[in-house]
């Protein structure tokens, strides 16, 4: 029975370890070989699987605040209280200037994004390693779990952002037609975390040294992203600059798009969008380039 | 019977290299552990640098879990997987089911591949059976419409129609398997890969699961099957593939490879305890020595059915709460008995001052004559700190138990001590 046939030359190549119709009653052939080198991020396996992404993101909302006394609250109590300290301490003691709009105001409308992003990236940088379990018995593409951790924040944005639009009436704000530029900043939002997110999971997994500098790296990026103070304190060339942190970028957009401040999107909007998709696109392929490993290292 | 024609899986030159920590280094001083401890951060960043290692796991030594693997199993075929703890089984399933990629060669598979490795990894403790169901189908590759069409036959399956709106981490472990095994069995895969999961549950459900398993195989689907049990092997396996060390060692019937590997296991008996690394377990402390006597005289080895014997197990080191276990199984690899040191009985004596051996005496061996093999296991720490399977090999020599000699009849292994009586009318 053992008359295995060892192709002349080694192992065949195929051009993707991937799904390729073959001979014995047109059964998907799938073949396990040792990847090497870069490769195309699995995007296609991610979309056939994009029923587990779902369950994942409802999972992860499903259980993100049960046993905790204040729930789904707390979706809304970090942005708040992260205001009123900036309201004091920056609004009110430091004077910074807010745009010509009430310091409150002014800071919430860009911690409402902020605290997506930030969330999303301390929760998706543990994502493999807090299913180390799962990653080394079970074999799922492993792109569903950064992605459904980030997605899954979306909710308490929502939150956020309908006290957002509580306190817009509260001040009398009206948005005026920028409005309609809103989503374009939520996808902004939405593929910075994620790029961000596929760069520190998957080296969270091979170096956990990565954990220990995410508190630090979100605060520091607090601080260098315009959210206690305006952009515009900058002077010209450097503000488009500032848009190399994309987060920049998004802040400065929704206070646009809700607020009118001067801020309507351009150099800098255009270099924070070049430095998301960037940051998404090597972040796939990093992904990708680790993920063979993931079970082994874990 | 499903037409046996068509190519299930293939397997070529398949190999899986492992980075492995180096040898343990032994501190002599508390400074040079610590100028170790200081300098090792900068060493290890030296060697990312020049590109030596990849990851902070990996470190110098380097092993092949599964080395030059061929063989190519026909759609329909159920194939029992049998070796020695560390040798290759888990990786190869790990492979063929895609959690890893092979460092060499390849594995074509032919169809839709549904994989139980480990019984409840991807449940999530806080929700119900049901979102479970829903859950653990995804992560397999199902459709939602598709679990959904078959949840009822899922839940009646696994028995817990009763708790199906129950967080599961109220389960049992039984429930846990019997609902891991159904979502899996029910993925109605081209190929299911099983590891020795079965183990947990009840006989009857066991049972069951054998019953669906040759369902599959019926269909025309392929099982690969990893399992201790030799007799469960036998019953349901037509073929059988031995790995040793890596690489495959017999490929024939499941007889053949059952024999086979039954043979190895008793030459492993005369290789020195401490130098076997196929073991399993945290490793804070190892079994070094196993002794088999029948207690009078502390030479022979010469045991007897209804004598006293008297099993002696060395650890090199003591952990908090240590335990002993060791089972006895049959030549034929089926489960005999088995003894656990922390389980108390009021006979048992216990030293403050316990030493490196645990010592077990029976005062009626009530095996019969054959040949009989032991797999020891060390606990301590709440952990399982070693296991290894044919740590010792013993014979029992024709005894009687109470004055009776054993029944001439050779399929069964064990006697009981008993008498009989007709009553008068």
């Amino acid at each position: 029975m053992d008359n295995i046939k060892r192709q002349p030359g080694g192992i065949p190549e195929l051009s993707e370890q991937d799904f390729i119709p073959a001979a014995p009653g047109n059964l998907l052939r799938t073949r396990r070989q040792p990847s090497k080198g870069w490769a195309w991020p699995k995007f296609r396996e991610l979309w056939e699987y994009r029923e587990l992404l779902f369950f994942f993101v409802w999972r992860d909302i499903k259980v993100r605040y049960r046993q905790t006394v204040m729930g789904v609250l707390w979706a809304i109590i970090q942005p708040i209280f992260t205001m009123v300290i900036f309201s004091l301490f920056f609004g009110r003691l430091a004077k910074v200037p807010s745009d010509g709009l009430p310091y409150p105001i002014f800071s919430y409308a860009a911690l409402v994004p902020w605290t997506f992003f930030a969330t999303a990236l301390t929760q998706a940088s543990n994502s493999l390693v807090l299913s180390a379990n799962m990653v080394k018995k079970i074999y799922f593409p492993r792109l569903t779990m950064p992605i459904a951790t980030v997605l899954a924040g979306v909710i308490d944005f929502v939150l956020a952002f309908v006290v957002l639009l509580g306190m817009m009436l509260f001040y009398g704000l009206l948005p005026t037609i920028n409005v309609l530029w809103l989503p374009f900043f939520l996808l902004l939002a939405l593929i910075t975390s994620l790029g961000v997110s596929l760069w520190l999971s998957a080296m969270n997994v091979q170096f956990r040294d990565v954990q220990y500098t995410i508190p630090f790296l979100t605060q520091a990026w607090l601080f260098v992203t315009p959210i206690a103070y305006p952009s515009s304190l900058l002077p010209e060339p450097w503000r488009t600059l500032y848009g190399l942190n994309p987060m920049a970028g998004v802040v400065e957009g929704f206070r646009w798009a809700l607020l009118g401040t001067n801020t309507a999107p351009g150099p800098m909007t255009l270099v924070s969008a070049v430095v998301a998709l960037t940051l998404f696109i090597s972040g796939a392929f990093y992904f990708r380039r680790m993920e063979q490993g993931f079970a082994d290292v874990l | 019977m499903a037409s046996m024609s068509k190519m299930s899986i293939e397997v070529a030159g398949l190999g899986k290299e492992y980075h492995i920590g180096g040898p343990q280094k032994s501190y002599y001083r508390l400074t040079d552990q610590l100028v170790d401890m200081a300098t090792a951060p900068f060493r290890r960043a030296g060697k990312l640098l020049r590109g030596q290692a990849r990851s902070a796991a990996d470190l110098d030594q380097a092993i092949w879990a599964v080395k030059d693997v061929s063989f190519q199993i026909k759609a329909g075929e159920v194939v029992g997987i049998i070796g020695r703890n560390g040798a290759g089984k888990s990786t190869l399933l790990k492979i063929l089911s895609g959690i890893t990629d092979p460092t060499e060669g390849y594995a074509d598979l032919y169809g839709r591949v549904g994989s139980l490795l480990e019984v409840g990894t991807g449940f999530h403790p806080e929700l119900t059976g049901r979102e479970n169901i829903l859950l653990y189908g995804a992560i397999l590759g199902m459709k939602k419409a598709e679990i959904e069409r078959k949840l009822d036959e899922i839940v009646a399956f696994a028995e817990i129609d009763k708790f199906l709106d129950t967080p599961v981490k109220h389960y049992s472990s039984g429930m846990y398997v019997r609902l891991a095994f159904s979502v899996a069995a029910h993925l109605e895969p081209e190929i299911l890969l099983v590891d020795e999961v079965l183990a947990v549950g009840d006989m009857a459900f066991q049972r069951k699961c054998l019953g669906k398993m040759d369902d599959v195989a019926q269909a025309g689907r392929t099982v690969l099957f990893v399992s201790h049990n030799m007799g469960v092997l036998q019953q349901l396996c037509e073929r059988g593939i031995f790995l040793q060390q890596g690489t495959v060692h017999t490929d024939g019937t499941i007889t053949e490879a059952v024999d086979a590997y039954l043979q190895t296991l008793e030459q492993v008996k005369s290789q020195d305890l401490s130098k076997r690394t196929d073991r399993k377990g945290r490793g804070q402390v190892r079994l070094v020595g196993t002794e088999v006597t029948n207690h009078s005289s502390e030479s022979s080895s010469n045991l007897k059915t209804g004598h006293p014997a008297r099993f002696v197990f060395c650890v090199n080191g003591i952990v908090p709460g240590m335990g002993c276990n060791f089972f006895i199984y049959d030549t034929i690899g089926q489960p005999i008995t088995s003894f656990q040191s922390k389980v108390r009985g009021p006979e048992d004596t216990n030293n403050p001052n316990a030493g490196l051996k645990f010592v077990c005496e029976l005062d009626e061996l009530l095996l019969l004559p054959g040949r009989y093999r032991i797999d020891v296991a060390i606990v301590g720490d709440n952990l399982l700190q070693d296991f290894i399977e044919a740590a010792a090999v013993f014979e029992v020599a024709e005894g009687q138990v109470r004055g009776r000699p054993s029944p001439p009849d050779g399929k069964f292994s064990v006697s009981m001590s008993h008498r009989w009586t007709i009553p008068t009318r």
